[in-house]
Protein backbone atom coordinates (compact mmCIF):
# COMPACT_ATOMS: atom_id res chain seq x y z
CA UNK A 1 0.00 0.00 0.00
CA UNK A 2 3.16 2.16 0.80
CA UNK A 3 4.44 2.51 -2.63
CA UNK A 4 0.10 3.05 -4.32
CA UNK A 5 0.77 6.41 -5.89
CA UNK A 6 -1.89 8.50 -7.29
CA UNK A 7 -2.27 7.22 -10.23
CA UNK A 8 -2.90 3.44 -9.22
CA UNK A 9 -5.11 4.34 -6.79
CA UNK A 10 -7.80 6.08 -8.87
CA UNK A 11 -7.18 4.22 -11.87
CA UNK A 12 -6.72 0.71 -10.92
CA UNK A 13 -8.45 0.16 -7.75
CA UNK A 14 -11.31 2.86 -7.26
CA UNK A 15 -13.62 0.94 -6.08
CA UNK A 16 -12.18 -1.79 -3.67
CA UNK A 17 -9.97 1.10 -1.55
CA UNK A 18 -12.78 3.24 -1.64
CA UNK A 19 -15.31 0.85 0.15
CA UNK A 20 -12.37 -0.36 2.25
CA UNK A 21 -11.91 3.05 3.31
CA UNK A 22 -15.22 3.75 3.77
CA UNK A 23 -15.55 0.41 6.28
CA UNK A 24 -12.01 1.86 7.89
CA UNK A 25 -13.61 4.84 8.62
CA UNK A 26 -16.81 3.65 10.13
CA UNK A 27 -14.75 1.14 12.40
CA UNK A 28 -12.04 4.57 13.13
CA UNK A 29 -15.14 6.54 14.11
CA UNK A 30 -16.69 3.64 16.33
CA UNK A 31 -13.71 2.67 18.00
CA UNK A 32 -12.53 6.47 19.05
CA UNK A 33 -15.48 7.51 19.97
CA UNK A 34 -16.44 4.17 22.15
CA UNK A 35 -14.87 5.20 25.31
CA UNK A 36 -15.79 8.64 25.94
CA UNK A 37 -19.62 7.46 25.34
CA UNK A 38 -19.13 4.29 27.71
CA UNK A 39 -18.19 6.98 30.25
CA UNK A 40 -20.53 9.55 29.44
CA UNK A 41 -23.42 6.77 29.74
CA UNK A 42 -22.52 5.19 33.00
CA UNK A 43 -21.16 8.69 34.40
CA UNK A 44 -23.43 11.13 33.35
CA UNK A 45 -27.00 9.76 31.29
CA UNK A 46 -27.97 6.78 33.34
CA UNK A 47 -27.25 8.83 36.59
CA UNK A 48 -29.31 11.73 35.45
CA UNK A 49 -32.24 9.38 34.85
CA UNK A 50 -31.72 7.30 37.52
CA UNK A 51 -32.22 10.00 39.62
CA UNK A 52 -35.36 11.39 38.24
CA UNK A 53 -37.11 8.41 39.26
CA UNK A 54 -35.59 8.55 42.71
CA UNK A 55 -36.61 12.31 42.79
CA UNK A 56 -40.59 10.75 43.01
CA UNK A 57 -39.85 8.67 46.26
CA UNK A 58 -39.30 9.12 49.93
CA UNK A 59 -35.56 6.97 50.12
CA UNK A 60 -33.25 6.58 52.73
CA UNK A 61 -30.74 5.37 50.56
CA UNK A 62 -30.92 1.83 51.69
CA UNK A 63 -33.24 -1.38 49.77
CA UNK A 64 -35.35 -0.28 46.73
CA UNK A 65 -37.33 2.52 46.85
CA UNK A 66 -40.87 1.72 47.25
CA UNK A 67 -42.67 4.45 49.29
CA UNK A 68 -43.86 6.83 45.85
CA UNK A 69 -44.55 10.12 46.57
CA UNK A 70 -45.14 11.77 43.31
CA UNK A 71 -44.43 14.94 42.96
CA UNK A 72 -44.37 15.99 46.55
CA UNK A 73 -40.21 16.11 46.78
CA UNK A 74 -40.69 19.13 44.40
CA UNK A 75 -43.81 20.28 45.68
CA UNK A 76 -41.53 20.91 49.11
CA UNK A 77 -38.57 22.18 47.40
CA UNK A 78 -40.71 24.89 45.80
CA UNK A 79 -41.98 25.72 49.28
CA UNK A 80 -39.21 25.20 51.44
CA UNK A 81 -38.26 28.42 53.23
CA UNK A 82 -34.26 27.52 52.71
CA UNK A 83 -34.34 26.45 49.81
CA UNK A 84 -35.50 29.55 48.44
CA UNK A 85 -32.96 31.34 50.80
CA UNK A 86 -30.09 29.40 48.75
CA UNK A 87 -31.06 30.69 45.54
CA UNK A 88 -31.67 33.80 46.18
CA UNK A 89 -27.99 34.09 47.81
CA UNK A 90 -27.10 31.78 44.84
CA UNK A 91 -28.92 34.95 42.58
CA UNK A 92 -26.86 37.69 45.07
CA UNK A 93 -23.44 36.38 44.09
CA UNK A 94 -24.69 36.01 40.25
CA UNK A 95 -24.81 39.46 40.14
CA UNK A 96 -22.10 40.88 42.67
CA UNK A 97 -20.24 38.61 40.28
CA UNK A 98 -21.18 40.46 37.35
CA UNK A 99 -21.85 44.22 38.57
CA UNK A 100 -18.12 44.02 40.68
CA UNK A 101 -16.18 40.84 40.11
CA UNK A 102 -15.90 41.27 36.24
CA UNK A 103 -15.61 45.03 35.64
CA UNK A 104 -12.60 44.74 38.12
CA UNK A 105 -11.18 41.61 36.20
CA UNK A 106 -12.03 44.03 32.63
CA UNK A 107 -10.35 47.32 34.13
CA UNK A 108 -7.21 45.35 35.66
CA UNK A 109 -6.83 43.80 32.10
CA UNK A 110 -7.46 47.12 30.48
CA UNK A 111 -4.63 48.60 32.64
CA UNK A 112 -2.07 45.81 32.22
CA UNK A 113 -2.84 45.67 28.72
CA UNK A 114 -1.00 44.56 25.68
CA UNK A 115 2.51 46.13 26.35
CA UNK A 116 3.05 47.10 29.85
CA UNK A 117 6.39 46.62 31.05
CA UNK A 118 5.70 43.88 33.73
CA UNK A 119 2.61 42.20 31.75
CA UNK A 120 3.59 38.57 32.70
CA UNK A 121 4.50 39.55 36.40
CA UNK A 122 1.06 40.72 37.02
CA UNK A 123 -0.49 38.19 35.33
CA UNK A 124 1.32 35.63 37.27
CA UNK A 125 0.07 37.17 40.58
CA UNK A 126 -3.30 37.71 39.53
CA UNK A 127 -3.77 34.18 38.15
CA UNK A 128 -2.48 32.35 41.21
CA UNK A 129 -5.39 32.27 43.60
CA UNK A 130 -7.08 30.46 41.09
CA UNK A 131 -4.45 27.49 40.96
CA UNK A 132 -5.00 27.26 44.76
CA UNK A 133 -7.43 24.84 45.65
CA UNK A 134 -10.66 25.78 47.45
CA UNK A 135 -9.89 23.90 50.60
CA UNK A 136 -6.71 25.83 51.14
CA UNK A 137 -8.52 29.45 50.04
CA UNK A 138 -11.27 28.59 52.00
CA UNK A 139 -9.18 27.92 55.62
CA UNK A 140 -6.94 30.68 54.76
CA UNK A 141 -9.40 33.17 54.53
CA UNK A 142 -11.19 31.61 57.86
CA UNK A 143 -8.13 32.18 59.67
CA UNK A 144 -7.96 36.11 57.72
CA UNK A 145 -11.73 36.38 59.16
CA UNK A 146 -11.12 35.21 62.60
CA UNK A 147 -13.22 37.29 65.13
CA UNK A 148 -10.25 38.17 67.47
CA UNK A 149 -8.16 41.03 66.31
CA UNK A 150 -5.19 39.07 67.20
CA UNK A 151 -6.14 35.97 65.06
CA UNK A 152 -7.31 37.81 62.14
CA UNK A 153 -5.46 40.09 59.82
CA UNK A 154 -8.79 41.52 58.54
CA UNK A 155 -10.01 42.76 61.83
CA UNK A 156 -6.34 43.44 63.35
CA UNK A 157 -6.46 46.23 60.22
CA UNK A 158 -9.84 47.31 60.93
CA UNK A 159 -9.57 48.39 64.27
CA UNK A 160 -6.43 50.65 63.44
CA UNK A 161 -9.61 52.78 61.84
CA UNK A 162 -11.06 55.09 64.36
CA UNK A 163 -14.45 54.15 65.08
CA UNK A 164 -14.65 50.57 63.67
CA UNK A 165 -15.01 47.62 65.89
CA UNK A 166 -13.97 44.02 65.02
CA UNK A 167 -16.35 41.98 63.37
CA UNK A 168 -17.43 38.18 63.48
CA UNK A 169 -17.42 38.05 59.60
CA UNK A 170 -18.23 34.65 58.76
CA UNK A 171 -20.29 34.79 62.18
CA UNK A 172 -22.72 37.29 61.28
CA UNK A 173 -25.90 36.39 59.34
CA UNK A 174 -25.36 40.21 57.93
CA UNK A 175 -22.07 40.23 56.87
CA UNK A 176 -21.29 36.67 55.55
CA UNK A 177 -21.96 36.51 52.27
CA UNK A 178 -20.11 39.43 51.66
CA UNK A 179 -16.99 37.52 53.17
CA UNK A 180 -17.18 34.44 50.71
CA UNK A 181 -18.16 37.26 47.89
CA UNK A 182 -14.85 38.93 49.00
CA UNK A 183 -13.03 35.31 48.71
CA UNK A 184 -14.91 34.61 45.69
CA UNK A 185 -13.49 37.26 43.84
CA UNK A 186 -10.13 37.12 45.17
CA UNK A 187 -10.04 33.83 43.70
CA UNK A 188 -11.59 34.37 40.46
CA UNK A 189 -11.21 37.58 39.25
CA UNK A 190 -7.56 36.61 38.27
CA UNK A 191 -9.02 34.09 35.26
CA UNK A 192 -11.66 36.63 34.15
CA UNK A 193 -8.63 38.73 34.09
CA UNK A 194 -6.71 36.11 32.02
CA UNK A 195 -9.59 35.80 29.40
CA UNK A 196 -9.71 39.60 28.85
CA UNK A 197 -6.04 39.74 27.93
CA UNK A 198 -6.37 36.81 25.89
CA UNK A 199 -9.10 38.52 24.04
CA UNK A 200 -6.89 41.95 23.79
CA UNK A 201 -3.73 39.81 22.33
CA UNK A 202 -6.51 39.23 19.42
CA UNK A 203 -7.21 42.93 18.14
CA UNK A 204 -4.76 43.79 15.27
CA UNK A 205 -3.06 46.93 17.02
CA UNK A 206 -3.70 48.46 13.40
CA UNK A 207 -7.16 49.03 14.08
CA UNK A 208 -6.28 51.03 17.50
CA UNK A 209 -3.44 52.66 15.92
CA UNK A 210 -5.99 54.10 13.19
CA UNK A 211 -8.51 55.05 16.21
CA UNK A 212 -5.43 57.42 17.29
CA UNK A 213 -4.81 59.15 14.47
CA UNK A 214 -8.40 59.89 14.06
CA UNK A 215 -7.77 61.68 17.36
CA UNK A 216 -9.60 59.67 19.63
CA UNK A 217 -9.22 59.97 23.39
CA UNK A 218 -8.14 57.51 25.87
CA UNK A 219 -12.08 56.81 27.28
CA UNK A 220 -13.40 56.50 23.73
CA UNK A 221 -10.61 54.23 22.59
CA UNK A 222 -12.13 52.06 25.90
CA UNK A 223 -15.57 52.33 25.18
CA UNK A 224 -16.07 52.36 21.25
CA UNK A 225 -12.84 50.60 20.07
CA UNK A 226 -11.74 48.20 22.91
CA UNK A 227 -14.63 46.79 24.64
CA UNK A 228 -16.74 46.18 21.51
CA UNK A 229 -13.60 44.47 19.99
CA UNK A 230 -13.68 42.26 23.01
CA UNK A 231 -17.52 41.63 23.16
CA UNK A 232 -17.05 38.11 22.07
CA UNK A 233 -14.73 37.35 25.24
CA UNK A 234 -16.82 39.71 27.53
CA UNK A 235 -19.96 37.35 26.80
CA UNK A 236 -17.99 34.31 27.14
CA UNK A 237 -16.68 35.44 30.47
CA UNK A 238 -20.13 36.15 31.90
CA UNK A 239 -21.29 32.54 31.08
CA UNK A 240 -18.95 30.94 32.74
CA UNK A 241 -19.05 33.13 35.98
CA UNK A 242 -22.57 32.48 35.83
CA UNK A 243 -22.47 28.55 35.52
CA UNK A 244 -19.25 29.03 37.95
CA UNK A 245 -21.48 31.06 40.61
CA UNK A 246 -23.82 27.69 40.93
CA UNK A 247 -21.65 25.47 41.18
CA UNK A 248 -19.61 27.04 44.30
CA UNK A 249 -19.41 24.40 46.98
CA UNK A 250 -15.95 23.75 48.65
CA UNK A 251 -15.21 27.46 49.48
CA UNK A 252 -18.93 27.67 51.04
CA UNK A 253 -18.42 24.17 52.79
CA UNK A 254 -15.30 24.82 54.00
CA UNK A 255 -15.99 28.20 55.79
CA UNK A 256 -19.55 28.40 56.68
CA UNK A 257 -21.22 25.16 55.78
CA UNK A 258 -23.90 27.05 54.66
CA UNK A 259 -24.49 28.93 58.21
CA UNK A 260 -25.23 30.88 60.64
CA UNK A 261 -28.29 29.75 60.38
CA UNK A 262 -28.66 29.02 56.53
CA UNK A 263 -27.84 32.74 55.74
CA UNK A 264 -24.83 31.89 53.45
CA UNK A 265 -26.85 28.86 52.10
CA UNK A 266 -26.28 27.82 48.33
CA UNK A 267 -27.82 25.31 46.28
CA UNK A 268 -25.40 22.95 45.83
CA UNK A 269 -24.49 23.13 50.17
CA UNK A 270 -28.18 22.39 50.53
CA UNK A 271 -28.29 19.33 48.17
CA UNK A 272 -25.32 18.04 50.00
CA UNK A 273 -26.89 18.64 53.06
CA UNK A 274 -29.99 16.53 52.33
CA UNK A 275 -28.06 14.03 50.53
CA UNK A 276 -25.11 13.47 52.44
CA UNK A 277 -25.98 14.60 56.12
CA UNK A 278 -29.46 13.82 56.28
CA UNK A 279 -29.47 11.00 53.65
CA UNK A 280 -32.79 11.88 52.13
CA UNK A 281 -31.95 10.55 48.95
CA UNK A 282 -35.15 10.46 47.08
CA UNK A 283 -35.25 14.61 48.31
CA UNK A 284 -32.08 14.82 47.52
CA UNK A 285 -32.44 13.65 43.85
CA UNK A 286 -35.12 15.83 43.10
CA UNK A 287 -33.38 19.28 44.13
CA UNK A 288 -30.08 17.74 42.00
CA UNK A 289 -33.05 17.32 38.85
CA UNK A 290 -33.74 21.42 39.77
CA UNK A 291 -30.39 22.51 39.87
CA UNK A 292 -29.56 20.62 36.58
CA UNK A 293 -33.21 22.33 35.01
CA UNK A 294 -31.90 25.62 36.02
CA UNK A 295 -28.47 25.02 34.80
CA UNK A 296 -29.72 23.60 31.61
CA UNK A 297 -32.42 26.74 31.21
CA UNK A 298 -29.96 29.24 31.99
CA UNK A 299 -27.61 27.87 29.43
CA UNK A 300 -29.89 27.46 26.41
CA UNK A 301 -31.20 30.57 26.92
CA UNK A 302 -27.94 32.65 26.93
CA UNK A 303 -26.73 30.69 24.07
CA UNK A 304 -29.48 31.13 21.81
CA UNK A 305 -29.43 35.46 23.09
CA UNK A 306 -25.62 35.04 22.16
CA UNK A 307 -26.78 33.81 18.89
CA UNK A 308 -29.47 36.11 17.97
CA UNK A 309 -27.69 39.16 18.66
CA UNK A 310 -24.52 37.71 16.51
CA UNK A 311 -27.33 37.16 13.58
CA UNK A 312 -27.88 41.14 14.43
CA UNK A 313 -24.53 42.35 14.14
CA UNK B 1 20.00 72.47 29.19
CA UNK B 2 15.72 73.76 29.15
CA UNK B 3 15.13 71.86 26.12
CA UNK B 4 15.65 69.09 28.36
CA UNK B 5 13.75 70.71 31.09
CA UNK B 6 10.91 71.02 28.63
CA UNK B 7 11.18 67.51 27.27
CA UNK B 8 10.86 66.24 30.88
CA UNK B 9 7.87 68.15 31.66
CA UNK B 10 5.98 66.59 29.00
CA UNK B 11 7.40 63.29 30.22
CA UNK B 12 6.07 63.88 33.48
CA UNK B 13 2.59 64.25 31.99
CA UNK B 14 2.66 61.34 30.04
CA UNK B 15 3.87 59.54 32.53
CA UNK B 16 1.85 60.28 35.80
CA UNK B 17 -1.62 58.45 34.55
CA UNK B 18 1.18 55.62 34.11
CA UNK B 19 2.75 56.06 37.79
CA UNK B 20 -1.28 56.09 38.77
CA UNK B 21 -1.74 52.56 36.99
CA UNK B 22 1.34 51.01 38.32
CA UNK B 23 0.05 52.47 41.99
CA UNK B 24 -3.42 50.77 41.33
CA UNK B 25 -1.73 47.73 39.95
CA UNK B 26 0.93 47.03 42.77
CA UNK B 27 -2.32 47.42 45.20
CA UNK B 28 -4.05 44.92 43.63
CA UNK B 29 -0.54 42.65 43.84
CA UNK B 30 -0.97 43.31 47.62
CA UNK B 31 -4.34 42.74 47.94
CA UNK B 32 -3.51 39.19 46.60
CA UNK B 33 -0.40 38.03 47.71
CA UNK B 34 -0.85 39.32 51.77
CA UNK B 35 -3.10 36.14 52.48
CA UNK B 36 -0.43 33.87 51.06
CA UNK B 37 2.19 35.92 52.94
CA UNK B 38 0.68 35.87 56.29
CA UNK B 39 0.22 32.29 56.07
CA UNK B 40 3.62 31.46 55.27
CA UNK B 41 4.52 33.28 58.28
CA UNK B 42 1.97 32.15 60.38
CA UNK B 43 3.51 28.59 59.60
CA UNK B 44 6.69 29.47 60.43
CA UNK B 45 5.80 30.60 63.93
CA UNK B 46 5.30 28.74 67.53
CA UNK B 47 1.78 28.01 68.80
CA UNK B 48 2.68 30.82 71.58
CA UNK B 49 4.23 33.27 69.20
CA UNK B 50 1.21 33.12 66.52
CA UNK B 51 -1.15 34.24 69.65
CA UNK B 52 1.35 36.84 71.08
CA UNK B 53 2.47 38.48 67.79
CA UNK B 54 0.56 36.92 64.99
CA UNK B 55 1.58 39.20 62.16
CA UNK B 56 5.09 40.21 62.52
CA UNK B 57 7.98 38.78 59.99
CA UNK B 58 9.02 35.25 61.79
CA UNK B 59 12.73 35.44 62.76
CA UNK B 60 14.26 33.67 63.66
CA UNK B 61 11.86 30.92 61.57
CA UNK B 62 10.43 27.78 63.48
CA UNK B 63 11.02 25.01 61.51
CA UNK B 64 8.71 22.73 63.62
CA UNK B 65 5.76 23.14 62.38
CA UNK B 66 6.90 21.92 58.63
CA UNK B 67 8.70 18.90 60.15
CA UNK B 68 5.39 17.72 62.51
CA UNK B 69 3.69 18.03 59.45
CA UNK B 70 6.13 15.94 57.02
CA UNK B 71 6.49 13.41 59.89
CA UNK B 72 3.08 12.18 59.56
CA UNK B 73 2.56 9.08 57.86
CA UNK B 74 -1.33 10.66 56.41
CA UNK B 75 0.18 13.39 55.02
CA UNK B 76 2.24 11.25 52.38
CA UNK B 77 -0.07 8.60 51.99
CA UNK B 78 -2.54 11.94 50.57
CA UNK B 79 0.40 13.44 48.73
CA UNK B 80 0.96 9.57 47.10
CA UNK B 81 -3.29 9.24 46.43
CA UNK B 82 -3.53 12.83 44.86
CA UNK B 83 -0.77 12.01 42.45
CA UNK B 84 -1.72 8.92 41.67
CA UNK B 85 -5.48 10.04 41.15
CA UNK B 86 -4.07 13.16 39.16
CA UNK B 87 -1.93 11.32 36.61
CA UNK B 88 -4.38 8.50 35.83
CA UNK B 89 -6.99 10.88 35.67
CA UNK B 90 -4.80 13.04 33.24
CA UNK B 91 -4.02 10.25 30.95
CA UNK B 92 -7.62 9.17 30.90
CA UNK B 93 -8.79 12.21 29.63
CA UNK B 94 -5.71 13.60 26.88
CA UNK B 95 -6.67 9.43 25.01
CA UNK B 96 -10.33 9.66 25.50
CA UNK B 97 -10.26 13.72 24.30
CA UNK B 98 -7.68 13.04 21.47
CA UNK B 99 -10.07 10.23 20.16
CA UNK B 100 -13.43 12.29 20.28
CA UNK B 101 -11.78 15.37 18.91
CA UNK B 102 -10.21 13.25 16.09
CA UNK B 103 -13.47 12.03 14.94
CA UNK B 104 -15.76 15.56 15.20
CA UNK B 105 -12.59 17.20 13.73
CA UNK B 106 -11.59 15.09 10.45
CA UNK B 107 -14.40 12.75 9.98
CA UNK B 108 -17.78 13.02 8.76
CA UNK B 109 -20.89 11.35 9.31
CA UNK B 110 -24.56 11.52 10.18
CA UNK B 111 -25.84 12.62 13.36
CA UNK B 112 -22.44 14.05 14.13
CA UNK B 113 -24.02 17.99 15.46
CA UNK B 114 -26.13 16.25 17.74
CA UNK B 115 -23.56 13.61 19.17
CA UNK B 116 -21.37 16.61 19.33
CA UNK B 117 -23.64 18.56 21.28
CA UNK B 118 -24.44 15.57 23.82
CA UNK B 119 -20.56 15.57 24.32
CA UNK B 120 -20.86 18.87 25.60
CA UNK B 121 -23.59 18.14 28.16
CA UNK B 122 -21.05 18.17 30.85
CA UNK B 123 -20.76 21.96 30.52
CA UNK B 124 -23.87 22.48 31.42
CA UNK B 125 -24.17 19.99 33.94
CA UNK B 126 -21.59 20.33 36.16
CA UNK B 127 -20.40 17.79 39.04
CA UNK B 128 -21.04 20.12 41.92
CA UNK B 129 -24.72 19.47 40.48
CA UNK B 130 -24.48 16.04 39.63
CA UNK B 131 -22.73 14.52 41.92
CA UNK B 132 -25.42 12.94 44.29
CA UNK B 133 -26.86 11.15 41.19
CA UNK B 134 -23.43 10.21 39.88
CA UNK B 135 -22.70 9.18 43.75
CA UNK B 136 -25.62 6.24 43.89
CA UNK B 137 -24.15 5.34 40.75
CA UNK B 138 -20.80 4.29 41.94
CA UNK B 139 -21.98 2.96 44.59
CA UNK B 140 -24.44 0.10 42.73
CA UNK B 141 -21.25 -0.99 40.97
CA UNK B 142 -19.24 -1.02 43.87
CA UNK B 143 -16.52 1.56 43.67
CA UNK B 144 -16.74 3.65 46.64
CA UNK B 145 -14.02 3.80 48.09
CA UNK B 146 -11.94 2.97 45.99
CA UNK B 147 -9.75 5.25 44.00
CA UNK B 148 -10.75 4.63 40.55
CA UNK B 149 -14.34 5.23 41.44
CA UNK B 150 -12.78 9.15 41.59
CA UNK B 151 -10.54 8.85 38.78
CA UNK B 152 -13.86 7.88 36.92
CA UNK B 153 -15.83 10.27 37.49
CA UNK B 154 -13.29 12.78 37.58
CA UNK B 155 -12.36 11.52 33.84
CA UNK B 156 -15.96 12.00 33.18
CA UNK B 157 -16.64 15.10 33.84
CA UNK B 158 -13.71 16.59 32.51
CA UNK B 159 -13.94 15.37 29.25
CA UNK B 160 -16.40 18.05 27.84
CA UNK B 161 -14.41 21.27 27.99
CA UNK B 162 -10.91 19.14 26.56
CA UNK B 163 -13.05 17.39 23.79
CA UNK B 164 -14.51 21.34 22.70
CA UNK B 165 -10.49 22.12 23.18
CA UNK B 166 -8.97 19.62 20.97
CA UNK B 167 -11.72 19.74 18.24
CA UNK B 168 -10.66 23.51 17.93
CA UNK B 169 -7.22 22.92 17.77
CA UNK B 170 -7.54 19.80 15.49
CA UNK B 171 -9.72 21.64 13.32
CA UNK B 172 -6.81 24.38 12.91
CA UNK B 173 -4.67 21.58 11.35
CA UNK B 174 -4.91 22.14 7.42
CA UNK B 175 -6.34 19.22 5.66
CA UNK B 176 -3.98 19.23 2.72
CA UNK B 177 -1.70 17.24 5.21
CA UNK B 178 -4.55 14.93 6.21
CA UNK B 179 -4.82 14.38 2.34
CA UNK B 180 -1.63 14.10 1.76
CA UNK B 181 -1.04 11.34 4.15
CA UNK B 182 -3.61 9.63 2.60
CA UNK B 183 -2.27 9.64 -0.19
CA UNK B 184 0.77 8.29 1.27
CA UNK B 185 -1.41 4.93 1.99
CA UNK B 186 -1.89 6.17 5.55
CA UNK B 187 -5.29 5.01 7.15
CA UNK B 188 -7.17 8.01 9.61
CA UNK B 189 -5.88 5.82 12.35
CA UNK B 190 -2.14 6.41 10.75
CA UNK B 191 -2.49 10.33 9.83
CA UNK B 192 -4.31 10.92 13.64
CA UNK B 193 -1.23 8.86 15.39
CA UNK B 194 1.76 10.23 12.96
CA UNK B 195 0.64 13.39 12.02
CA UNK B 196 -1.96 15.43 14.37
CA UNK B 197 -1.19 14.19 17.60
CA UNK B 198 2.83 15.41 17.13
CA UNK B 199 1.12 18.38 15.78
CA UNK B 200 -1.12 18.98 18.56
CA UNK B 201 1.21 18.55 21.78
CA UNK B 202 1.02 22.19 23.17
CA UNK B 203 -2.87 21.44 22.86
CA UNK B 204 -2.16 18.27 24.27
CA UNK B 205 -0.23 20.03 27.25
CA UNK B 206 -2.58 22.69 27.44
CA UNK B 207 -5.50 19.77 28.46
CA UNK B 208 -3.41 17.87 30.01
CA UNK B 209 -2.75 21.00 32.23
CA UNK B 210 -5.80 22.08 32.94
CA UNK B 211 -6.93 18.69 34.23
CA UNK B 212 -4.11 18.20 36.12
CA UNK B 213 -5.01 21.45 38.19
CA UNK B 214 -8.91 20.38 38.20
CA UNK B 215 -8.11 17.14 39.64
CA UNK B 216 -5.36 18.03 42.36
CA UNK B 217 -7.78 20.43 43.90
CA UNK B 218 -11.23 18.45 43.45
CA UNK B 219 -12.42 17.89 46.92
CA UNK B 220 -16.41 17.25 46.04
CA UNK B 221 -15.47 14.00 44.50
CA UNK B 222 -13.39 12.60 47.16
CA UNK B 223 -15.70 13.92 50.07
CA UNK B 224 -18.37 11.86 48.86
CA UNK B 225 -16.53 8.90 47.39
CA UNK B 226 -14.01 8.28 49.89
CA UNK B 227 -14.29 7.28 54.18
CA UNK B 228 -11.36 5.62 54.55
CA UNK B 229 -8.31 7.48 55.68
CA UNK B 230 -5.87 5.94 53.88
CA UNK B 231 -7.16 6.86 50.77
CA UNK B 232 -7.84 10.59 51.23
CA UNK B 233 -6.91 12.98 48.56
CA UNK B 234 -4.92 16.03 49.69
CA UNK B 235 -7.77 18.70 49.75
CA UNK B 236 -9.91 15.96 51.43
CA UNK B 237 -7.46 14.94 53.89
CA UNK B 238 -6.52 19.24 54.00
CA UNK B 239 -10.37 19.68 55.35
CA UNK B 240 -9.93 16.88 57.94
CA UNK B 241 -7.12 18.18 59.35
CA UNK B 242 -8.11 21.25 59.83
CA UNK B 243 -11.63 19.57 61.63
CA UNK B 244 -8.97 17.84 63.94
CA UNK B 245 -6.16 20.35 64.52
CA UNK B 246 -7.94 23.50 64.08
CA UNK B 247 -6.98 25.57 67.45
CA UNK B 248 -3.11 25.02 66.26
CA UNK B 249 -2.91 27.69 63.68
CA UNK B 250 0.80 27.51 63.10
CA UNK B 251 0.35 23.87 62.32
CA UNK B 252 -2.60 24.42 60.47
CA UNK B 253 -0.89 27.08 58.75
CA UNK B 254 2.33 24.84 57.98
CA UNK B 255 -0.37 22.21 56.68
CA UNK B 256 -1.72 24.18 54.48
CA UNK B 257 1.08 25.52 52.91
CA UNK B 258 2.97 22.26 52.35
CA UNK B 259 0.13 21.30 50.06
CA UNK B 260 0.38 24.06 48.28
CA UNK B 261 3.69 23.79 47.30
CA UNK B 262 2.91 21.23 44.60
CA UNK B 263 0.73 23.15 43.02
CA UNK B 264 2.48 26.15 43.42
CA UNK B 265 5.55 24.40 42.07
CA UNK B 266 3.76 22.82 38.79
CA UNK B 267 1.69 26.76 38.06
CA UNK B 268 5.44 28.19 37.81
CA UNK B 269 6.29 25.53 35.07
CA UNK B 270 3.21 24.91 33.53
CA UNK B 271 1.76 28.53 33.50
CA UNK B 272 1.56 28.97 29.90
CA UNK B 273 -0.19 25.37 29.33
CA UNK B 274 -2.62 26.15 31.80
CA UNK B 275 -2.94 29.60 30.68
CA UNK B 276 -3.46 28.41 27.29
CA UNK B 277 -5.83 25.58 28.39
CA UNK B 278 -8.34 28.15 30.41
CA UNK B 279 -8.44 30.42 27.25
CA UNK B 280 -8.24 28.08 24.29
CA UNK B 281 -11.45 26.93 26.07
CA UNK B 282 -13.27 29.68 26.56
CA UNK B 283 -12.30 31.75 23.26
CA UNK B 284 -12.91 29.83 20.68
CA UNK B 285 -15.36 27.36 22.37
Amino acid sequence: MKTTSVGEDVVVLPQKTRSTRRLQDRMTIVLFLLPALVLFSIFLVYPIFQSVYYSLFSWKGFGPAVNFIGLDNFKRILTDRIFLKAVGNGLLIVVSSLIIQLPLALALALMVGRKLRGRAFFRTIFFMPYVLSEVITGIMWMILFSPEPNRGFINAILILIPGLKAQPWLGDTRTVLLSIFVVLTWKFFGFHMLLYLAGLQNIPPEIEEAALIDGVNNRQMITLITIPLISSTIRTSVYLSVLGSLQVFALVWIMTKGGPVNASEVMSTYMYRFSFVRFQLGYGSAVAIVMLLISLVFSLAYLRMLRQTDYLN
Amino acid sequence: MSDNYSYRRINLKKSLPMIFKYIILFLAVLIIITPVVMLVFGALKTRGEFMTRPYTIPIPPNWENYARVLRLPVFWSMLLNSFLVMIAKTTGVVIICSLTAFVFSRMKFRGQELLFNFFTLGIMFPIAIAILPVYLMVRQIGLTNNLWGVILVQTSFQLSICIVILRSFFKSVPSELQDASYIDGCNAFGFFWRILLPLSRPALAAVASLSMVASWNDLLVPLVLIDKKKLWTLPLGTMQFQGQYGIDLSLVAAFLTLSAVPAIIFYIFAERQIISGLTAGAIKG
